[in-house]
């Protein structure tokens, strides 16, 4: 795990704004601007998406990220890579030390598998990013969701294969920032899950950052 | 009550040339083993059910859901709605690889230069992406519907550190893996290589398919209660044929 802090001034961000738990958020971040988010309370899952703004065909893939860095885990440093082979951002802060891609986003369905078949009823990121593209009149839906980043969660995976999800590592007042590669589009749900450990069963909201590019 | 392969429930089988692609669908209660035929082979696949392809494997859920980051016997294959696809029912392996994603045609030329069809005719280097690409846009698919996908036969392990670990050797001719169908399912596979594999030559392997009618899981059945999240996603699975 490497913590790096970031040299950017909060005060002279472009654009800034809390996201309450269990909302969506879907924004353009141009290339070479500086995209941070802070997690005010400590704990929270912030279930993110990564597109191509010229092409939203070409997105985020996990699998070939993590196997092109070679580990499976997110920190400073990291270059989240396209379905094509290139970057769409490139980690450049982190001061919480590792952010988990294999856990996936929540959704009605799978917390039905999950807890119990009566919790399909209860608000999920999947309702989250679904409403975002619903609304973005930019074409986009289901087929465009894929295994997304969960910053600030905290996912082991064993030697011997086995997933755990485990107490988070993060903390009031830690950040991931990141920029970006080429002109992206960032969908994120601030997770609502009430059902894991992961967020101490305490959804949160996260402040975001856009710094133009210096 | 699952049966297993036997002369008189098969239904068809075929040889999966090295390096090439193929789909096509598996109706629910049916069953397909893949036989690694000379060692060291791998499968990359994706599963949509056939009836709503919107709806596909994924691995995030098939993970979470069963608290493993590898597939063997016992574990099954969630889609994104909370359903099982097919079911991991003999595994002579021990692990599947859920993690490695697919070769795709930069990596391909790299590791292992260009042979183009018009030079090598079909042993021209194919990769994994683009065969899916092809496959899929076969249904009406495309891009767009490439999810992370499965490896069988292949090993990728994580230390405490995260670090990724190909295992060489981890598939011995003979060996097999078996699944059974739980829904209508469109397979898409691409014999080729492991992104990881770091044999330097490109060399993908021949995989043997047989399919059979297997019949339908019981109560008791290994699969269904090897977690108790599988019972619930057993559950949800047979709302869809009520």
């Amino acid at each position: 795990m490497s913590i790096v802090e970031s040299k950017l001034n909060p005060q002279l961000a472009s654009y800034d704004c809390v996201l309450p738990a269990g909302e969506s958020w879907l924004h353009e971040v141009k290339c070479g601007q500086v995209f941070r988010i802070l997690d005010l309370e400590g704990n929270q899952a912030v279930d993110t998406l990564f597109y191509n703004a010229r092409d939203p065909e070409e997105r985020y893939s996990a699998v070939d990220t993590i196997r092109e860095q070679g580990n499976l885990y997110l920190t400073a440093g990291a270059r989240l890579l396209s379905t094509e082979g290139n970057v769409l951002m490139t980690i450049v802060a982190d001061t919480c030390g590792r952010h988990d891609t294999l856990g996936g986003a929540c959704a009605a369905e799978s917390n039905s598998v999950r807890y119990a078949i009566d919790k399909k009823y209860m608000h999920s990121c999947r309702d989250s990013f679904l409403h975002a593209l619903g609304h973005c009149d930019c074409g986009m839906g289901k087929r465009d969701l894929t295994a997304n980043v969960n910053f600030f969660m905290n996912v082991p995976v064993t030697p011997q294969g086995d997933l755990t999800f485990a107490d988070g590592i993060s903390a009031p007042g830690k950040y991931v920032e990141m920029r970006a590669e080429m002109n992206v589009f960032v969908l994120i749900s601030n997770c609502p899950q009430l059902n894991n450990p992961c967020n101490a069963y305490n959804p949160t909201p996260v402040q975001l950052f856009i710094w133009d590019a210096q | 009550m699952t049966e297993a392969l036997s002369k008189t429930n098969l239904l068809w089988e075929e040889m999966l040339p090295a390096g090439a692609h193929w789909s096509f669908q598996m109706k629910r209660g049916t069953a397909l083993r893949f036989t690694d035929v000379e060692g060291g082979a791998n499968l990359s696949m994706l599963l949509y059910n056939l009836d709503e392809k919107l709806e596909r494997y994924n691995m995030p859920d098939t993970l979470k859901a069963q608290h493993t980051a590898h597939l063997t016997k016992g574990f099954v294959l969630y889609s994104d709605m909370g359903r099982v696809l097919a079911s991991v029912i003999e595994d002579s392996c021990g692990w599947h690889d859920t993690i490695g994603g697919m070769t795709n045609a930069a990596l391909v030329e790299k590791k292992y230069g260009k042979a183009n069809y018009q030079n090598a005719r079909n042993a021209m280097h194919r990769n994994a992406r683009d065969s899916c690409i092809i496959e899929l846009g076969k249904w009406g698919l495309g891009k767009r519907d490439i999810v992370p996908n499965l490896n069988l036969f292949s090993k990728v392990s994580a230390d405490d550190a995260g670090g990724l670990h190909f295992e060489t050797n981890h598939s011995k001719a003979g060996d097999i893996v078996e699944l059974r169908f739980e829904m209508n399912v469109l397979v898409v596979v691409s014999a080729s290589q492991h992104p990881l594999d770091p044999n330097p030559q490109y060399a993908p392997k021949p995989i043997a398919l047989k399919a059979w009618r297997s019949g339908m899981p019981n109560k008791d059945d290994h699969c269904r209660n090897f977690r108790p999240e599988n019972v619930r996603g057993f559950y949800n699975t047979e709302l869809l044929f009520r």
